[in-house]
């Protein structure tokens, strides 16, 4: 594999070409409600059940702002790092469209809600030193628009108004990625933060983030170039297909001599391929100007505070914590990439598991019978009080590491407590020297001739004496008396 | 006609509740008088059922000594305002047939406070005329006739033309209008009946139908002060559904009534003396002045240097405003569709919007839009923001040398049907003195002062600092009670 640092170009005709990516992610605020009704905003709902007056645009309806979907924006923001605007004001974006009944959306041009901020992504995440900062540029509350349905009837489109109002955040990035994998490491790392805060849950394939992505080519060091959007990419491998698919496009078009025009894309994930949705000149000129029906959001101090102090630990500032206890940076990262996982995590923690044992117990046996069984974090049959009694069991020699991979196995099938099955099922470690010097001798006694050569100086049948005790022990001998008692006995 | 509909709010509510009269006599007089005023064209729905059922639980209400504030008096209803079940059109075409599932917060207020509806009022089309004959239902015939013999129709003004007019025949003891830029103030000179628009923010905007949002407010009109304290006070209050609604209690306005001025200062600005305004209206208005002093206010001169701006402003700010609000009359949800053969979406958006707005609002989308459009919209929608902050400041500077500001209501008396109709910047003229008021958003009332020479009435405007409708009334009682002004339109419909 290349080095996941290394430079991305894509090799030309002319020369090596540097691509320049800058990503609007689009990310519904969590909320039971619509940003400016009382609606409500769940998914794969029947079309048009969540749909209010204000919604549907009837004479002489306005909107008045959902408090809980500007507290997420502002706490986003935080997280982000971001300047939080305490005056900001809703614009509107007019234009027709039968998706968008009052013929304008709600949206924040001139005064966003949140100014700049930073995203930090590691370019390799075994390497905690491979880091780099992508900006944010700015973050703008809107609403969504309501959805056509075009396979409804054969002449006829059907419009759906559920997500007409639903609250999104677009937050938009500076034109700071480089490549397929940075913009990819953004987005993970932004949904993961988006996760954690809580405002949005960032699931992709229900619509609930997606990502305009803006890409341009240019010779590397050289001036930029042109850029095309290509809007509504709805997943981290799509958008990462988009880069290397319009930059491969616009680097050929360059060369054959043509150039790229600013222009709206589409992309077709069948075809893994971009095709022009409008062109500059068939641009929208959308007439934004303040609403006014809204007055300006003004956020005072206790407001902030509020939205502050409810943030909870952040991936990297929790990566850092779990590095701390002496967690490897890949198990830290790991750990922490997901919301569920590191809540799961920290659970076994303050159930009082060692944490370097617990953060490779997780990763590896964990994340390996999820895995196995198809099962997300939350899914998990195993509470994190239960993995810490089975990890106490092996730290404090109850049973062997060989016996533990048993006893989850079983706590998998069955639910049960280790300790539970540990005693039902007789897998307690012993470290009775009696039954263990017996069976040491019985062994002793049926392999003379291999205690001969052991004397004679082949020492590698230490290691078989030791593994005929633990199979007539059943694997419940304390393998720490077992050599002991085998040295003692062989002299 | 019946005595009954010559009463006051004020006098209906007394009768009824000295028992002289019921609520059911009441409105089944006010019913009667809405049919026999068809001619008018005042009314674009009629509910005499409704006025009933009000009346009938008036009646019992007055057995158990549970009256409410309006208990007993029907009202018209200006058709901008949303009404449940009963058709709400705006004056439009493209709304024909509408009727809502749900009900204006300030007729609720008004249901909530005993009133009855008597129907709905014609009106200019989405309120955006002077005159209301860009109505789609056809122009409102003013009651009042001119003196000279002829008998040329007049103009009852507008937006709120029906409204006006009902309240001058008699058709409703009290209506609701609306104002944007003067159209509770000028049909209600027009006609010689009082209308008050409130500081903006008073009346909540939830379900009346949007022409220009940071502009529109909700207002009574009735035949005197009292009457409009009376309606004011249950129209009022905050509204979290209206996120410009100001939080505030309402003011027992009635309650607080006087004509004692003393110790009050009255601005006259200079700038509202404009040339080629009828002597009449000046004449009229140093007769207020005069009315004034009487009632033992101080007499100052101010300026509003920024007046002249006033006009254009408004007519780039409203529009502007309106072209976004009526972008949801696309045919997609209800009212008009237009879907020609073999078009597209945007086919249906032109062959609707074409044949269900009017031309007076084709021409406001079409400067709204422009004015909003990239590369003009610096040029005037920001520049006309800026001077709306300039003409909020000269008040704000006046109002600290005066109390009130007393000018004329329009420029001239009710104009005769078609006249300016050809010339909508001399129609848009009309609104010259209530304009600035919308602008800074503050409270404004029309009184009628009294005839002009051709026996039209002519109004009387008030101009007060924010929330202070109490002094705005006051000031306007003061006038109607030395105007004495108890002229009624000769019955001919």
């Amino acid at each position: 594999m290349a080095d996941a640092t290394a430079p991305y170009r894509i090799k030309g005709e002319t020369g090596d070409w540097e691509v320049v990516i800058g990503l609007e992610v689009h990310a519904q605020v969590t909320s039971n409600a619509k940003l400016f009704s009382g609606a409500a905003t769940a998914f794969g709902a029947e079309p048009n059940t969540q749909v209010s007056l204000v919604d549907a645009a009837m004479p002489g309806m306005l909107p008045v702002p959902n408090r809980e979907c500007i507290r997420q924006a502002v706490r986003t923001g935080m997280a982000l790092d971001a300047v939080i605007n305490r005056w900001s004001r809703f614009d509107r974006k007019n234009y027709f469209y039968a998706d968008l009944p009052q013929g304008y959306q709600i949206s924040q041009l001139y005064h966003p809600l949140v100014g700049p901020g930073e995203v930090e992504i590691l370019l390799d995440e075994k390497d905690e030193n491979s880091v780099k900062q992508i900006g944010i540029e700015r973050i703008h509350v809107e609403q969504d628009a309501g959805k056509l349905m075009h396979d409804q009837h054969p002449t006829m489109s059907y419009v759906d108004l559920n997500r007409s109002g639903v609250a999104l955040m677009e937050i938009v990035s500076r034109p700071d990625m480089r490549s397929p994998a940075e913009a990819g490491a953004y987005l993970r790392k932004l949904r993961a933060i988006l996760r954690y805060v809580g405002s949005c849950d960032g699931n992709m394939e229900e619509g609930s983030m997606r990502a305009d992505v803006n890409v341009s080519v240019r010779k590397v060091g050289g001036e930029l170039g042109t850029r095309t959007e290509t809007k509504n990419v709805n997943s981290v491998r799509f958008v990462m297909a988009v880069i290397e698919h319009e930059a491969r496009r616009q680097v050929e078009l360059i060369e054959e001599g043509g150039e790229v025009a600013q222009e709206t894309r589409l992309y077709d994930p069948d075809k893994n391929v971009t095709r022009t949705l409008r062109s500059k000149e068939d641009a929208h000129d959308y007439r934004y100007f303040p609403d006014p029906d809204l007055l300006p959001l003004e956020l005072d101090e206790a407001f902030l505070e509020e939205c502050r102090s409810s943030l909870p630990e952040l991936p990297d500032a929790k990566r850092k914590r779990f590095e701390g206890l002496g967690i490897s940076a890949y198990g830290a990262s790991v750990l922490t990439a997901e919301v569920e996982t590191a809540r799961w995590f920290d659970g076994l923690l303050s159930a009082g598991a060692e944490p370097k044992q617990a953060a490779n117990w997780t990763v590896a046996e964990l994340f390996g019978a999820l895995n196995r069984t198809g099962k997300s974090i939350d899914e998990c049959p195993i509470s994190p009080e239960e993995a810490a009694e089975l990890l106490k069991l092996v730290a404090d020699g109850t049973i062997s590491g060989t016996i533990a991979k048993q006893v989850f196995e079983i706590m998998l099938e069955t639910g049960d407590a280790p300790s539970k099955i540990v005693e039902e099922r007789g897998l307690k470690q012993t470290s009775d020297t009696g039954a263990i010097d017996a069976e040491i001798d019985k062994i002793l006694a049926a392999n003379a001739d291999k205690v001969e050569q052991y004397k004679a100086g082949k020492e590698a049948l230490f290691g078989f004496f030791v593994g005929q005790t633990m199979k007539a022990m059943a694997g419940k001998a304390n393998p720490g008396v077992v050599n002991e008692r085998l040295r003692a006995k062989l002299g | 006609m019946s005595e009954l509909t010559l009463k006051t709010i004020t006098e209906l509510r007394e009768g009824f509740r000295g028992g002289d009269f019921s609520a059911r006599e009441i409105a089944e007089a006010f019913n009667a008088a809405v049919v026999a005023g068809r001619q008018l064209n005042a009314y674009t729905v009629e509910t005499p059922e409704l006025a009933l059922e009000a009346a009938d639980a008036a009646d019992r209400d007055r057995t158990t000594n549970s009256l409410k504030p309006l208990s007993g008096i029907p009202l018209g209803i200006k058709d901008l305002f949303a009404t449940v079940g009963v058709d709400s059109t705006s004056g439009s075409n493209i709304l024909k047939g509408f009727k809502p599932t749900y009900e204006s917060t300030v007729s609720g207020n008004l249901k909530a406070a005993g009133a009855g509806m008597l129907g709905k009022l014609n009106m200019d089309e989405f309120a955006m005329g002077s005159s209301n004959e860009t109505s789609a239902y056809g122009p409102v015939m003013s009651p009042w006739k001119r003196n000279d013999g002829g008998n040329a129709a007049l103009t009852p003004g507008g937006s709120s033309g029906g409204s006006a007019a009902a309240v001058s025949a008699g058709l409703a003891p009290g209506v609701t209008g609306t104002d944007t830029g003067g159209s509770i103030r000028q049909p209600a000179a027009f006609t010689g009946i009082s209308g008050i628009k409130p500081t903006y923010g008073r009346c909540s905007r939830w379900g009346i139908v949007a022409f220009a949002s940071s502009l529109d407010q909700a207002g009574p009109m009735a035949r005197t002060v009292r009457d409009c304290a009376i309606m004011l006070e249950a129209m009022a209050g905050f509204d979290p559904k209206d996120a410009t609604s100001l939080n505030l209690p309402v003011p027992q306005w009635e309650a607080g009534l006087t004509t004692d001025l003393r110790g009050k200062k009255v601005g006259i600005p200079k700038e509202y003396r404009i040339d080629g305004v009828p002597d009449e209206i000046n004449a009229i208005w140093d007769q207020g002045i005069e009315w004034l002093k009487d009632a033992g206010a101080e007499v100052v001169q101010i300026s509003l240097p920024h007046t002249k701006y006033a006009l254009p402003t408004y007519y780039i700010i409203a529009p502007a405003e309106a072209s976004s609000n009526l972008a949801r009359y696309d045919g997609v949800r209800y009212g008009l569709r237009d879907t020609p053969e073999g078009g597209n979406l945007d086919a249906m958006y032109a062959a609707t919007r074409a044949a269900g707005f009017g031309a007076e609002v084709k021409r406001r989308i079409m400067i709204g839009t422009y004015v909003l459009s990239a590369g003009f919209y610096d040029a005037y929608f920001t520049k006309a923001q800026k001077v709306r902050t300039l003409i909020k400041r000269d008040f704000a500077e006046a109002f600290k040398q005066c109390d009130l500001i007393l000018t004329p209501t329009a420029p001239s008396a009710a104009f005769g049907l078609n006249e300016k109709m050809a010339d909508p910047l001399a129609m848009y003229l009309n609104d010259v003195f209530a304009v600035p008021a919308s602008l800074a958003g503050l409270p404004a009332m029309s009184v009628p002062g009294g005839l002009d020479s051709q026996g039209l009435p002519l109004g009387i405007h008030l101009i007060g600092r924010e929330l202070d409708e109490q002094g705005v009334l006051n000031a306007g009682l003061a006038i109607e009670e030395r105007a004495g002004f108890t002229h009624r339109p000769k019955r001919w419909w």
